[in-house]
């Protein structure tokens, strides 16, 4: 799927979004009145100038944009794999970006995510899930890591990691197990104004997010354990 | 047997290799941790028991609270010798209950001694977004006031999912030993060679990613020697008088900028070796040779 696709399909009323390497960047029309739109686009790898540069442009938004809603297209292998970018502090220039979203949230920037093709590891945590809610289209493929590499590692047989998989959705990739342990807000058949627009209007409804992931999780019986887990440290 | 140099040998306690509660004993003020879900209180992760791997009922990390020189601190330590600290469901969520418990408590500080690898792989998708859940928390916690103290200096280190975590805490304290990275050297030398990244190479790993280059660099915060007593003496000189800042745009400009020119400034660079030359260190090839005291002595006369 396109990046002209689905800007298409969910900014029917206009784009304006540009690619820089694999950077994605601009602003939309909504029936909200503009949004921002950041992301990554063709699997990036994410390293310090995607991240330098992702963050920089949040807070532009923050700054210039006081409320402009921001929506993030996630389209992640993951981090950059090398040693330069471990030199200098790689898992530093994510937590940053992080941070930024974060702070769009404080500054009262609606935000979602939405994944658009991979979302994998360091990349997805660096900002698709610091989003308020993160969405994804059905061909999405959310992940840790493959089945066939994770058995190498774990030294557990291919076999029974499948046959696993088909009961839990704990440690196998799917943007469908995400949804059932409450990460993924919803999954969307395509991209779709009505639906963004529908995501957006809902969030500023609600109001300041409050990360509700845990207990979505054990609404829909992906997730029975943190939430239980985390309260019960709350009170002890 | 010199009785003085004795008790020296008796009161050195690497932090390097402790247990996790071992660093807790000897961090926080003696005999004041009280530990939430005591492994007689929990269970062991039932993800991993389908596996047929044997867990812990403490699964990996231990939270409380303490005081720390006299101040009511609330505590997390993870515990590298189990799955290398990896987070996984239950883990995770009592890392988040213990910092949405601080929010609500408000002491003076979180201490986080990270020892860890990341996610955990049999729990993959729950430990991801266990991360990510403590990685909010910890921002939340920051923002009602509360500093996040992060301790690296354990076996594991602090890589993957954990490496962001321990640098959006609001400081970290690290040793020579400590590691801190994103990717684990492992990893990249597995996907693009051991010319990219020999990981059995003990020395460039912690050229590029010890402690003594994170400090360098200014990463981490404090560089303490690979004792449990100098990194409970590092976090009380960090917390004393520390104003953890309102989140602001400004702040996050000025780290905006500081990055991009690190970034420019150190471009192509692959070796510790040549980012501290670039920094000015006059003899880079004694800096895996200092202790830490000139270490820190050396950084303070390096120019601005």
């Amino acid at each position: 799927m396109s990046l002209q696709y689905i800007l298409d399909g969910l900014f029917p009323a206009g784009h304006d979004v540009s690619v820089h390497g694999q950077l994605v960047a601009g602003c939309a029309q909504t029936a909200l009145g503009t949004v921002a739109v950041l992301g990554t686009t063709d699997a990036a790898a994410i390293g310090h100038d995607i991240a330098l540069g992702l963050a920089g442009r949040v807070l532009d938004v923050v700054d210039q944009h006081p409320g402009r809603p921001i929506v993030f297209l996630v389209d992640t292998k993951g981090q950059a794999l090398s040693r330069a970018e471990e030199l200098l502090c790689l898992n530093g220039s994510l937590a940053h970006l992080a941070r930024c979203v974060d702070l769009a949230r404080r500054q009262g920037h609606t935000s979602l995510a939405l994944v658009t093709g991979e979302a994998v590891s360091g990349g997805f945590l660096s900002f698709g899930l610091m989003a308020d809610k993160t969405y994804a289209l059905a061909d999405a493929q959310v992940r840790v890591m493959d089945l066939k590499a994770m058995a190498r590692v774990t030294k557990i047989p291919h076999e029974r990691l499948v046959e696993l998989a088909a009961e839990s959705p704990t440690f196998a990739p799917g943007a469908e197990n995400y949804l059932r342990m409450g990460a993924i807000e919803a999954i969307w058949d395509a991209p779709s104004a009505a639906l963004l627009e529908a995501a957006l209007a809902g969030q500023q409804a609600a109001g300041p997010a409050v990360d509700g992931r845990m207990v979505r999780g054990v609404e829909r019986g992906g997730r029975h354990l943190a939430a239980a887990t985390a309260a019960a440290v709350v009170s002890a | 047997m010199n009785a003085p140099v004795a008790n020296k040998l008796v009161l050195r306690r690497s932090y390097f290799e402790a247990s996790a509660r071992a660093r807790v004993a000897a961090v926080l003020d003696a005999g004041s941790f009280r530990e939430f879900l005591p492994p007689e209180a929990s269970e062991p992760s039932p993800h991993l028991a389908v596996l047929d791997i044997p867990g812990a009922f403490d699964d990996g990390v231990i939270v409380g609270s303490a005081t720390l020189g006299g101040r009511p601190v609330l505590v997390i330590a993870q515990e590298g010798q189990f799955m290398g600290g990896a987070v996984g469901e239950i883990h995770g969520a009592k890392i988040v209950g213990l910092l949405r418990r601080a929010v609500q408590e408000k002491p003076a500080a979180v201490i986080f001694m990270a020892d860890s690898g990341g996610v955990r792989l049999h729990e993959a998708n729950a430990g991801l977004i266990a991360i990510s859940e403590v990685m909010r928390a910890v921002l939340d916690t920051r923002a009602a006031g509360v500093p996040v103290i992060a301790l690296v200096g354990g076996s594991c280190g602090a890589f993957g999912g954990m490496g962001i975590v321990s640098r959006l805490c609001s400081a970290i304290v690290m040793s020579e030993e400590g590691r801190l990275a994103l990717s684990g050297p492992e990893v990249i030398e597995t996907v693009a060679g051991v010319e990219e990244f020999d990981s059995k190479d003990r020395a460039l790993v912690w050229r590029v990613t010890g402690g003594k280059h994170r400090y360098l660099t200014g990463d981490c915060a404090e560089l303490v020697e690979d004792d449990a007593a100098s990194f409970r003496d590092g976090a009380i000189a960090l917390l004393a008088g520390w104003q953890e800042p309102v989140p602001a745009s400004s702040t996050l400009r000025a780290e905006q900028t500081r990055l991009t020119e690190r970034r420019q400034r150190f471009a192509g660079l692959r070796d510790g070796l040549e980012v501290w030359q670039a920094l000015g260190v006059a003899e880079p090839r004694q800096i895996p040779l200092m202790d830490r005291d000139s270490l820190v002595a050396l950084k303070k006369g390096l120019p601005a």
